[in-house]
């Protein structure tokens, strides 16, 4: 996959386990998210295949595309809520479009996964009245209102702080339990990853790690041990001479 | 000298490039039309259109008014204001200012909200629930703004001739039955009117593909939706006005 001639994944090859928690681990600009677009077939790769529940999502049309979308849920790390629509509406909305259920029904459904979030009385709110962590999770219960089989999480701990993090970890892990859904988390925190993934997929320039947590985490490769345990190399900072730095560059221009 | 044939060959690319992506996006905005929407942006495009029309057509009519008397006095033909005032609205200025007003508040407010919706993955979200982001958000701001143009127009007409009536007849003292009645002589239905409507269709088409194509393809950071913004308006305005010489020298509006 590349952006702008500028190679982002390569090489990449893995599986997410049917019913379990996959992270997908890696630096900024690793590719994390690109992964979970290529899945949800929102960008497509220049090579390879992507098989989502059986079918190359690579080489399907859009009408295709949405068939397969109807087994996905994609918890965005902005929320992606329709900022026009109320708190309310943005849960509703895909109900409304994909399903014949009365509105009183549509209404029952969207107080019950709200409820389910810890979130009350927001029905009316729009999107830019809830703080970070309200949205996430008002993000996470649109995702998961159509019970999809797959739901994919960008980076849902970004920007939040230690409770509101464990909060949607909580979360997660019970819906994952709950209602048996294969999840794939994109993500940097290490600690939420520790507690809560099945398996990982570490994103390094050279292809992908992956396995338990606790088993990359005691890995005998130092880069990989290194991550976990958020190691600096400090061989590499000194590499870079001071005046190399940009911010001392912008400082003196 | 060969780096300017280079620059003027790649610009000629990019132009090139840019029209048929242009003409690919206005194929996908076809009907199913969702009703409910497209009311919404009527009154978005429109109506909060329509004080900045009727105030800009008043003093444009005003202007004309005064300036048309100042001239025809001169040659003793005052009495002939109504038919200056009307055909100059009705011909020419009706349809081209409404179009860059429309593009100045209605087309940069089109293209910065796309532009958002991008940026913020809104429209990412959308796909991942199957739903097609063109026909739910682009094409029912498309064909509003298709629809709102000829009326904006006929309004500002509408209300220049007013702004005429009164710089020319309260004002300046010409006898109203004569700027009444010139102006009904020489303003002719099907040549003068219908082809004043279908000068503002073919800008409010301008209007609504540019807006929305600036905003669909715009970069998803904010300098994105700021360059889309600005693309809006000068695109916009600068097509209006060619499209307005070639329309009026082939069809003689």
């Amino acid at each position: 996959m590349a952006f702008g001639g500028r190679d982002v994944l390569h090489g990449l090859t893995c599986r997410f386990p049917r019913g379990k928690i996959s992270v997908i681990l890696g630096g900024s600009g690793a590719g994390k998210t690109t992964v979970l677009r290529l899945i949800g077939g929102l960008i497509r790769p220049r090579r390879g295949h992507i098989t989502v529940a059986g079918e190359d999502v690579t080489t399907l049309s859009d009408a295709a595309l949405d068939r397969i979308r109807q087994k996905l849920g994609m918890m965005f790390q902005g929320g992606a809520l329709l900022n026009s629509l109320t708190i309310f509406d943005n849960l509703a909305f895909p109900l409304r479009e994909h399903s014949t259920l009365p509105e009183a029904a549509i209404a029952e459904e969207v107080h019950r996964q709200l409820t389910a979030v810890g979130l009350s009385n927001v029905d009316t709110l729009l999107p830019g009245q809830l703080s970070g962590g309200m949205i996430k999770r008002a993000a996470l219960a649109r995702a998961i209102i159509t019970k999809p089989e797959i739901l994919l999480c960008d980076e849902p701990f970004s920007g939040l702080d230690p409770i509101s993090v464990k909060r949607i970890e909580a979360l997660l892990r019970r819906i994952n339990q709950q209602l048996d859904i294969t999840m794939l988390v994109s993500s940097h925190h290490i600690p939420s990853t520790m507690r809560m993934a099945d398996q990982v997929v570490l994103l390094r320039q050279d292809g992908t790690v992956s396995g338990a947590p606790t088993e990359l985490q005691n890995s005998p490769d130092p880069w990989v041990a290194g991550f976990f345990n958020e190691e600096v190399d400090e061989s590499l900072e000194a590499e870079a001479p001071v005046s190399e730095r940009p911010a001392e560059r912008w400082a003196t221009s | 000298m060969s780096a300017l044939v280079r620059d003027l060959g790649w610009a000629a690319l990019l132009f090139v490039d840019h029209l048929g992506k242009l003409a690919v996006f206005a194929g996908q905005i076809l009907p199913p039309v969702r009703f409910r929407v497209f009311v919404q942006e009527v009154f978005n495009l429109g109506v909060l259109s329509l004080i900045i029309i009727c105030v800009c057509g008043l003093a444009v009519g005003m202007v004309l008014g005064l300036q048309g008397y100042n001239t025809l006095v001169r040659f003793g033909a005052e009495q002939s204001l109504g038919a200056v005032v009307g055909l100059s609205l009705i011909r020419e200025l009706g349809p081209v200012l409404t179009a860059l007003l429309a593009t100045g508040r209605a087309g940069s407010a089109t293209a910065a909200e796309i532009g958002t919706m991008v940026a913020t993955e809104q429209l990412d979200g959308l796909r991942m629930m199957s739903i097609n982001p063109v026909h739910l958000v682009i094409t029912p701001k498309a064909l509003a703004m298709i629809f709102v143009m000829p009326l904006l127009s006929a309004l500002f007409i509408v209300f220049g001739l007013a702004g005429g009536y009164l710089a020319g007849v309260a004002i300046m003292g010409v006898d109203g039955g004569a700027y009444v009645s010139s102006l009904q002589s020489a303003v002719d239905f099907s040549d003068d009117i219908v082809g004043s409507l279908l000068k503002a269709l073919v800008f409010g088409v301008l209007v609504g593909l540019i807006a929305t194509y600036r905003g669909y393809t715009s970069a998803p950071t904010s300098a994105g939706v700021s360059a889309a913004t600005t693309s809006t308006v000068v695109v916009g305005s600068v097509c209006i006005l060619i499209f307005d010489y070639f329309i009026t020298a082939l069809w003689g509006v």
